[in-house]
């Protein structure tokens, strides 16, 4: 299973309390991950990607294993940890704002 | 019992307050989605509980919600707003081309007489409508793609489609209008627009009587004299009695013609109220005195109104949605401010007092009356 974790505003939006578990058939990348996110969050389709090109909100990061994955190819294998839910793939909004 | 729920949108949440006839004791409800921005909420005139808000962050875009119980509850719905086809570009700020983007909704208008239809103005200016209550959004591309689109620019506060008038006499009759582009009219139930800008004059831009390109900043309407229209431009009040084909300045005696709300009496079709704001430099009121200005001659005589309202040290702002009036029998007005306060008038203006005080800035306030 997959460990998930969303900022707290959209774990409110979609009525989540803490990590999600995601089953992810096949390869385990960004978009597979979050296609199963927001198959079972519909709410959350367009809060993260948007929903026409698919591309990462501008202010909405993607961190996993003390690492960036924002600018990472979103077909590209997530890190070996996250795949075998050693570690959370985590959602974060960025900081912005004053 | 006649009772009012006035709906109030702001930068971070949406409130529902509601009262008697009386309109002085009111209970609070909120914030809904706190710590979004909600720029509209608005209620079916076809079914009182039946609301839709726009809820948006820059960091997660565009949700919109609805309730089925007048505010108590609320559900998620359709937040996909694709424009028609290629959407081609419009201006930028500098002058120079930029793609059609999708920011946010900020204004909804449900269809007189059917809760599931609603339209929503949206930045970058377009207009959409939804015929299954918000579950999915399609595009009326007849306003954008009218010919006229590729010029527009957008006002500072984005190319937002902000006013949408769904004419109750003549029911294939629309009225849009857009900041910065000007006020357009469809009489064919939205599926084609032409702008109505004869008359407005804009010294901001090269052409000042442009077809386009005027800041409207709002437009209002009275159900019983359908081509009469009321206007705030960025400067200037305006009106039209020919359904916008010509427009006239009605400022008067104004102490300034620069504001954003505009809104008529419900049961008074020449008594008009605006907001009177320093300037487009300075947006909060002349004097530090907040001041609502009243003409019940259809323009030109205007009257300030300040009974209960701050007459020192007052630098807030009232934006476009921000005002708006219940048909009771002593018809109510509200407005909201940039400060947070919420105020409401139970007796056309004469005297107000705050609902509330300490709201995040108010970003729209709409009223139901109910019965």
């Amino acid at each position: 299973m997959i460990r998930l974790v969303l900022p707290a505003h959209l774990r409110t939006l979609a009525h989540i309390d803490g990590e999600i578990e995601l089953a992810v058939a096949g390869e385990v990348t960004q978009r597979t991950v979050l296609d199963a996110l927001e198959a079972r969050y519909p709410v959350l389709r367009g809060t993260i990607r948007d929903q026409d090109t698919g591309k990462r909100r501008p202010f909405i990061r993607f961190f996993a294993c003390e690492e960036d994955l924002s600018h990472e190819q979103p077909d590209l294998g997530l890190p070996e940890d996250v795949v075998k839910g050693k570690e959370p793939y985590l959602v974060i909004a960025a900081m912005a704002g004053g | 019992m006649s009772g009012v729920r006035v709906l109030v949108g702001t930068r971070k949440g949406a409130f529902v307050m509601t009262a008697d006839g009386k309109r002085k004791d009111w209970d609070v409800t909120g914030p809904f989605f706190g710590g979004w921005e909600i720029y509209h909420v608005k209620g079916s005139p076809a079914d009182k509980n039946r609301l839709y808000a726009s809820q948006s962050s820059g960091w997660s875009g565009q949700v919109v919600q609805r309730s089925d119980d007048g505010g108590k509850t609320w559900t998620p719905v359709g937040n996909k707003f694709s424009y028609d086809g290629v959407p081609g570009t419009h201006q930028w700020y500098d002058g120079t081309p930029h793609p059609w983007e999708f920011a946010r909704v900020w204004h909804f208008e449900p269809a007189p007489g059917d809760p599931d239809t609603v339209y929503a103005g949206v930045e970058d200016a377009g207009l959409f409508r939804t015929t299954d209550g918000g579950q999915n959004w399609q595009e009326m591309p007849g306003l954008r793609t009218h010919g006229s689109g590729p010029s527009w620019q957008p006002g500072a506060g984005g190319m937002c489609l902000h006013t949408i008038i769904v004419d109750p006499a003549h029911h294939d009759r629309m009225f849009a209008a857009i900041s910065a582009a000007g006020a357009f009219r469809s009489d064919d139930a939205g599926q084609t627009w032409r702008p109505i800008n004869r008359g407005l004059h804009s010294e901001g831009i090269p052409d000042s009587d442009a077809e386009v390109g005027h800041c409207v900043h709002r437009i209002a309407q009275h159900p019983s004299r359908p081509d009469t229209l009321y206007m705030q431009k960025h400067w200037d009040v305006m009106r039209s009695d020919d359904a916008g084909e010509s427009w006239r300045e009605i400022s008067g005696n104004l102490p300034t013609d620069f504001g954003f709300p505009i809104d008529v009496h419900a049961h008074e079709p020449d008594t008009v109220y605006v907001v009177p704001i320093t300037s487009d430099g300075e947006h909060f009121p002349p004097e530090g005195k907040l001041r609502v200005y009243r003409s019940r001659s259809g323009g030109d005589d205007w009257e300030p109104l300040t009974n209960g309202l701050p007459q020192e040290h007052c630098y807030v702002n009232v934006l476009r949605d921000a005002m708006s009036v219940d048909s009771l029998d002593d018809c109510g007005v509200y407005f909201g401010t940039t400060g947070g306060q919420v105020y409401a008038s139970a007796d056309a203006g004469d005297t107000w007092a705050p609902i509330v005080r300490d709201l995040p800035a108010v970003l729209s306030v709409e009223v139901q009356t109910l019965s």
